[in-house]
């Protein structure tokens, strides 16, 4: 396993190294001038489609409005160089600076929308700096020629110069992107881009999160941007640096290539820009359209016949391939013994209360879905909340770990109050939770799922991989880290997602039904993992609709029906309550069973 | 300033504002019914000028006339693209991936179209010498653009049309229930697939109908779909995204916000008072001045 993850590791670096020894041979052979421009074109494509990877392939937000950053960068370098004969070589990094801030400026607002809408958003800024620049005259900037030093102007007669150049870029946006990959903030990003909900839940700051990939993503756009202008254009326009054609490149290597990968926009580029470049060069004066043409088709194409981009098409056998031989290791988890990670075990006894929920309501548009719920729930013990479907039982875990806000009520975790709290504080908080249909991140493997709740608490991500083997032993899937969650059935989906709520460190556990549709050696393993959660001083609310699986496992009961708390107490005097059996099993159950019901449902 | 002025600015936006309306309507029925966003609705604009362009230039037919006569080539256009196109990156999956590709896939229809077009009639600008592009008619103070008025009384007429369309017919029902919620339509044997080709095929039809209209007053080219489309977006979320009523209303108030912007910002920056309004309504209400659907968090 170790030494998988290391081989994972070294191909990264060995990747990135392979791509510049192949980009500086491609250089040095080359003599033509025409060629030096195409190879430069390459490299500057291959690194601003890595720079959008960063947001939209990574963290899956789609930026339509990348190029943004692009003409910043170019703006700003060549601005100061024509006002102030500030050398681009510093103006580059001053774009770049100013590419950030206004990264950090749009995404303030914009990251509050989501999904379609932030990419419609982000389509507005380049249109809105597009016309600023025309309106303030800059439809023409010609960078100043400098006779004198033209390498500190960033004007060299060698076309090699700027192949260089643009290698040295895609290298550093490369790097910066391959030390994302193996950072928290990458493994924040996917879960960000596969589920954010769950995301969320696992303490991960999704916002935050957005913004710093948004701000690193626009530093390597206005450097490219800065390049492409002194080896390219020589004249910068608003349509040049701010125009639909750049974004459209930008899309074109990265989805032709694949996305959320180092080696999509480079194989992209690789690809799409000399095709272009040539055609442009044979019949694009005559067919003077002719690039969007093929740019346009490539999108409609990949789309349709291989939307994961090429990378992934062809790589995915390769990868089958390696994810089959999964380990044969022990995946009953009730046959194995409590791990010496585990906390000492203790009595159920304590009646300290940490969690503490007065009269909270939530209402949806009218339909009244939790009135004044008050209930408490004490150390160590496991509280199960029955009712029937629609009793509000989801909306409660809903309310408790911040997703929704309660229009009444309060609840005070270990005495300090927590309405209204974000899901990722409630989670570093120590609130963990699972959800009634299990929300796992698809495309991360088991071992991956479960880091990105060991990243709650921060940590180098070999802490959280090691704390993430840890909680997968602790429910017996150690064997099953390498797989992805589809190859998991329905038991060992919710043993993961059980792990990955461990991994946050939780002192309190929500768990959203997680008995159903288990069979019933299932349902054994997971009641005997839940109170082996809860003997390692983890205290824990279950919802279940099912009265008979959580008496079995539950110390207490609370009763939810349509949104109120109709009962609360131990197993045994809840299921006696009339009331509970009234909403529960209707009246004519009650008049059947008049007498001897309570003993059948007792554990 | 005068009173008359401003009155004047804000009938001028009105007038321009219906077309628009007309516009987004196509792009909010096919948003509505197929949770698609269409980057390709401006270049289907664009197309429909050119094709009144001709009728009016090889068979004499006034522009008004030729803008009803894009309706139906263009309906079948809708349906052929949808076969075509659309149907190979819809359904199963994830929703918001899937409205990704769908974006991407019309992003690169819209770079074909343009650039196909290009090609094909060369980037030259052409203009409709409709007799009453030049004449106003005079009301009061204000005066009322006659080919802006025409067009104006046409796309109500069309957008009422939709509304008799959608609300008084079986085939309107049947829309309406494959957009309000496929599966259950499904249910009820409407053929929710062959809805979404009706969906986009009246999509499509309108919007050329709009460009029909617009090029009673607006130069012809092909390059005149970038602009259109970012209005239009601006309007349908504006309005609620899939929302007709809220288009057209959208449709309207960025007819008056580019006019009235030309009050406080010279003529270069008249569009950037539409897109701060974008944004705007964006941040404040995602789900517009008519959504009913909560954006999906």
């Amino acid at each position: 396993m170790k030494r998988a993850h290391l081989l994972h590791w070294t191909r990264g670096w060995v990747g990135i190294a392979a791509i510049v020894a192949i980009g500086l041979a491609l250089s040095l052979v080359i003599t033509e001038r025409y060629h030096h421009r195409i190879l430069t074109l390459v490299f500057l494509w291959a690194a601003m489609g890595l720079a959008w990877n960063i947001i939209s392939g990574y963290a899956g937000q789609i930026s339509f409005g990348h190029q943004a950053f692009f003409g910043i960068g170019a703006y700003v370098t060549v601005l100061l160089a024509a006002k102030a004969g500030v050398t681009p070589w510093l103006g580059m990094l001053a774009g770049a600076l100013v590419a950030v801030l206004a990264a950090l400026l749009i995404g303030t607002p914009t990251f509050r929308l989501a999904g379609i809408y932030f990419g419609l958003a982000t389509l507005a800024y380049p249109l809105i700096f597009r016309i600023v620049m025309d309106y303030l005259g800059y439809q023409e900037v010609a960078i100043p020629m400098v006779r004198d030093r033209p390498a500190l102007f960033m004007q060299f007669t060698e076309p090699r110069s700027f192949d260089l150049l643009a290698l040295a870029l895609l290298a550093a946006t490369l790097v910066l992107s391959r030390l994302i990959e193996g950072s928290r903030l990458g493994y924040s990003l996917r879960a960000i881009k596969e589920n954010e909900q769950a995301a969320l839940a696992m303490g991960v700051d999704a916002f935050r999160c957005k913004m710093a990939a948004y701000a690193l993503s626009a530093a390597p756009a206005a450097l490219a941007g800065a390049i492409y202008s002194h080896a390219i254009l020589f004249v910068v326009t608003p349509e040049a640096v701010f125009g639909v054609l750049v974004i459209v490149q930008t899309l074109v290597v990265c989805l032709v290539g694949g996305v959320g990968t180092l080696w999509g926009p480079v194989i992209g580029a690789a690809i799409m820009i000399p095709v272009s470049e040539i055609l442009d060069s044979t019949v694009g004066d005559r067919l003077p359209g002719i690039q969007g043409v093929v740019y346009g088709a490539a999108l409609m194409g990949i789309m349709m016949f291989a939307p994961e981009g090429l990378f992934w098409r062809l790589g995915r056998g390769r990868a089958a391939a390696a994810a089959a031989p999964a380990p044969a290791a022990t995946t009953a988890a009730a046959v194995e013994p409590d791990g010496a990670t585990t906390r000492a075990a203790v009595p159920a006894t304590s009646s300290a209360v940490v969690l503490d929920v007065r009269s909270v309501s939530k209402a949806f548009l009218g339909l009244q879905a939790l009135t004044e719920v008050t209930f408490d729930v004490r150390d160590r013990e496991i509280l199960g909340i029955i009712g029937p479907n629609g009793a509000g039982k989801t909306t409660l875990f809903n309310v408790l770990n911040g997703f929704l806000l309660p229009e009444r009520g309060e609840i005070r975790w270990q005495g300090e109050p927590i309405t209204g709290l974000s899901p990722h504080l409630v989670c570093r908080r120590g609130i963990g939770r699972t959800f009634q249909v299990v929300r796992f991140f698809p495309r991360l493997t088991v071992l991956e799922n479960v880091m990105v709740g060991a990243f709650a608490h921060g940590g180098t991500p070999a802490a959280a991989t090691a704390r993430a083997r840890e909680a997968l032993a602790r429910v017996g899937l150690a064997g099953r880290a390498a797989v992805t969650p589809s190859g998991l059935t329905t038991l060992e989906l919710r043993l993961m997602e059980l792990a990955r709520c461990l991994a946050t460190a939780p002192r309190l556990v929500l768990l959203d039904e997680p008995l159903a549709g288990l069979a019933a050696d299932g349902v054994e393993i997971l009641s005997a993992m839940i109170r082996r959660v809860r003997r390692a001083g983890v205290t824990v609310v279950i919802i279940e609709h099912t009265i008979q699986a959580l008496v079995k496992i539950a110390d207490r009961l609370v009763v939810l029906d349509q949104g109120r708390r109709l009962a609360e107490g131990l197993p045994g005097d809840v299921t006696r309550n009339p009331a509970v059996i009234e909403a529960y099993l209707g009246q004519r159950w009650l008049a059947r069973h008049a007498s001897t019901h309570a003993a059948d449902l007792r554990p | 300033m005068v009173a008359s002025e401003l009155a004047q600015y804000v009938v001028t936006g009105l007038l321009v504002g219906g077309v628009y309306a007309l516009m987004s309507i196509g792009l909010a029925l096919i948003f509505g019914v197929m949770r698609v966003v269409n980057f390709a609705q401006g270049d289907f604009m664009m197309l429909g000028m050119y094709l009144t362009y001709y009728y009016a230039v090889a068979l004499h037919v006034d522009p008004l006339l030729g803008a009803l006569f894009t309706l139906p080539p263009f309906f079948v256009l809708g349906l052929l693209v949808h076969r075509a196109f659309l149907t190979r990156v819809t359904g199963g999956g994830d929703p918001n991936r899937e409205m990704d590709a769908q974006l991407i896939l019309t992003l690169g229809l819209s770079l074909v179209i343009t650039n196909t077009t290009t090609m094909i009639l060369s980037p030259m600008p052409r203009g409709i010498n409709a007799p009453y592009a030049s004449k106003a008619f005079v009301l009061g103070p204000l005066l009322l653009n006659q080919a802006r008025s025409y067009s104006f009384l046409m796309a109500l007429l069309l957008a009422a049309g939709v509304y008799v369309l959608l609300t008084r017919t079986d085939l309107g029902r049947a829309l309406r229930a494959a957009a309000d919620d496929p599966e259950a339509a499904a249910y009820q044997a409407i053929n929710v697939r062959a809805m979404h080709g009706v969906a986009f095929g009246i999509g499509i039809a309108l919007v050329a109908a709009a460009g029909g209209l617009l090029a009673t007053y607006h130069p012809i080219e092909p390059n005149v779909a970038v602009n259109f489309i970012v209005l239009m977006f601006v309007a349908v979320v504006l309005g609620g995204l899939g929302s007709i009523p809220g288009a057209f209303v959208g449709g309207l108030v960025i007819g008056l916000v580019q006019s009235l912007t030309l009050l406080l910002l010279p003529l270069q920056l008249q569009n950037v008072g539409v897109f701060v309004t974008f944004l705007v309504v964006l941040y404040v209400r995602p789900q517009g001045l008519f959504g009913r659907r909560a954006r999906a968090v």
